[in-house]
């Protein structure tokens, strides 16, 4: 599989857990790509976190609009009932427990679920945007991610090494390979893409994964 | 009463050296083109900016790193602005990194008169090291600070002459929080209406938060990332 199709089949798997009536806040990257695959007919609200609710696809050249981005800065159009409002009205939305589903992007996540996603120390220096406020206050935490470097390496770790985003705030990982939730007792391997295996899986990350008594169910795509 | 004045350089003579001062704006959107251009031609430096990104090399905040006016930033996202990665690396820049949400909550409070806050945001992170934290239903919650800046510097896209605000689509973004936030605000608008041109339901800002108000010119706007739909 090359990048871009990982990356669909990451961003496909978790447009599955949209339900109508949703309001979802997808980061920048991967999760971005999850909005392809909203099923017609199904009302989900995504919210931008520059004070956007109801984000409509990229515009034509003639509806660019400078003062109409995305939190990803890239240029984007209004739905029939989109609105906007202030950044403070925004973190309000994201902190207050409203926002349904949000989406992010990985640099490592552990057993416990903590997250890193924001800065590599002495080497990048980017800022965590609003990614610490949406890991507070979203109610479901889903990470995008590649389950490994490119070098193979893990980023689905035993513990964080990299400054952290949130403590205890991943809910599910979702990979190229697996579907894996957080759980008190660690991470469960609940699905596996078709054309991996648990070896595998288990070679690129460094916890042990926990196993459901049947076994991982076939990854939903 | 009348707070139009004549140009961005009028507004900012009061500005010295040292100063620190609060730039709405989402990346390129929204910010105050024609006040940061007057700093820049005004040349003060040590100065303190509170502004959620840190412009582009070449543009928006880009420009008075270029000419090394700036002696500390307050932001949240600063990623792809390689002059702004380089000063800091080097120690000729200071950051103070804020999430975004605790950010524009402190701005709120600063300008509403409370001098701080509790937010779950960023417990058991770098961004909580050294401040009070307390317990509050079960859940643990980090003390944070609000922020009042000497000056603000407001880009809407309508105002009138007592300085009423309305914002456009998600030019709004910071604006409205550091319109009250700052002892002494400019706003810069597109168009400077006539009182009673806006609808009164409809003011972002009411006019009692502004200090100042001017019509800017040539407005640039750009755009940092268009995309554009490919037709199907």
């Amino acid at each position: 599989m090359n990048q871009d199709q990982k990356y669909e089949r990451i961003a496909a798997r978790i447009a599955k857990e949209l339900r109508d009536g949703y309001y979802v806040n997808l980061g920048i990257g991967i999760p971005t790509q999850v909005a392809n695959f909203v099923p017609s007919g199904m009302d989900v609200i995504l919210q931008s976190e520059n004070g956007m609710l109801g984000i409509g696809p990229y515009p034509a050249e003639s509806e660019v609009d400078a003062d109409m981005i995305n939190a990803g800065k890239e240029t984007v159009t209004e739905l029939k009932g989109t609105c906007y409002f202030s950044s403070v009205d925004s973190f309000a939305m994201i902190r207050g427990g409203h926002i349904d589903l949000t989406v992010l992007g990985a640099l490592q996540v552990d057993e416990q679920g903590n997250l890193a996603n924001w800065a590599i120390p002495g080497k990048m220096l980017k800022g965590m945007g609003g990614a610490m406020d949406l890991v507070a206050g979203a109610k479901r935490v889903f990470i995008a991610m590649e389950h490994a470097t490119r070098d193979k390496a893990a980023k689905i770790v035993s513990k964080c090494t990299l400054p952290l985003t949130g403590v205890k705030v991943v809910d599910y990982i979702v990979t190229e390979l697996a579907v894996i939730q957080v759980t008190p007792e660690g991470l469960l391997l609940k699905e596996l893409a078709p054309d991996t295996t648990v070896a595998y899986v288990q070679s690129l990350t460094e916890p042990q994964l926990i196993l459901p008594g049947k076994g991982p169910e076939l990854m939903l795509l | 009463m009348d707070k139009r004045i004549e140009s961005p350089d009028v507004g900012i003579q009061a500005i010295h050296d040292g100063a620190m001062i609060l730039m709405g704006g989402f990346g390129l959107c929204g910010i105050p083109e024609n006040l940061i251009s007057a700093v820049r031609r005004k040349g003060i430096r040590n100065l303190t900016i509170v502004s959620n990104n840190a412009g582009v090399d070449d543009f928006g905040i880009g420009i008075l790193l270029q000419n090394r006016q700036v002696k500390k930033m307050v932001s949240t996202y600063v990623g792809e602005n390689k002059l702004f990665e380089q000063l800091v690396f080097q120690g000729e820049l200071e950051i103070e990194l804020n999430p975004q949400g605790t950010f524009a909550e402190r701005l709120r409070a600063g300008g509403a008169g409370i001098p701080a806050f509790y937010t779950p945001t960023g417990y058991g992170t770098v961004v909580a090291e050294g401040k009070e934290t307390r317990e509050f239903d079960g859940r643990m919650f980090v003390l944070e600070r609000g922020i009042r800046g000497q000056f603000a510097f407001i880009k809407a896209w309508k105002g009138d002459r007592w300085g009423n605000l309305v914002y456009r689509k998600t030019a709004g973004n910071f604006n409205a929080m550091m319109a009250t936030a700052a002892d002494y605000v400019i706003a810069e608008v597109e168009q400077l209406v006539d009182l009673g041109e806006l609808d009164p339901n409809h003011i972002h800002t009411p006019g009692i938060y502004v200090n100042a108000i001017f019509q800017g010119s040539n407005y640039e706007k750009r755009i940092e990332r268009r995309k554009i739909r490919i037709a199907v």
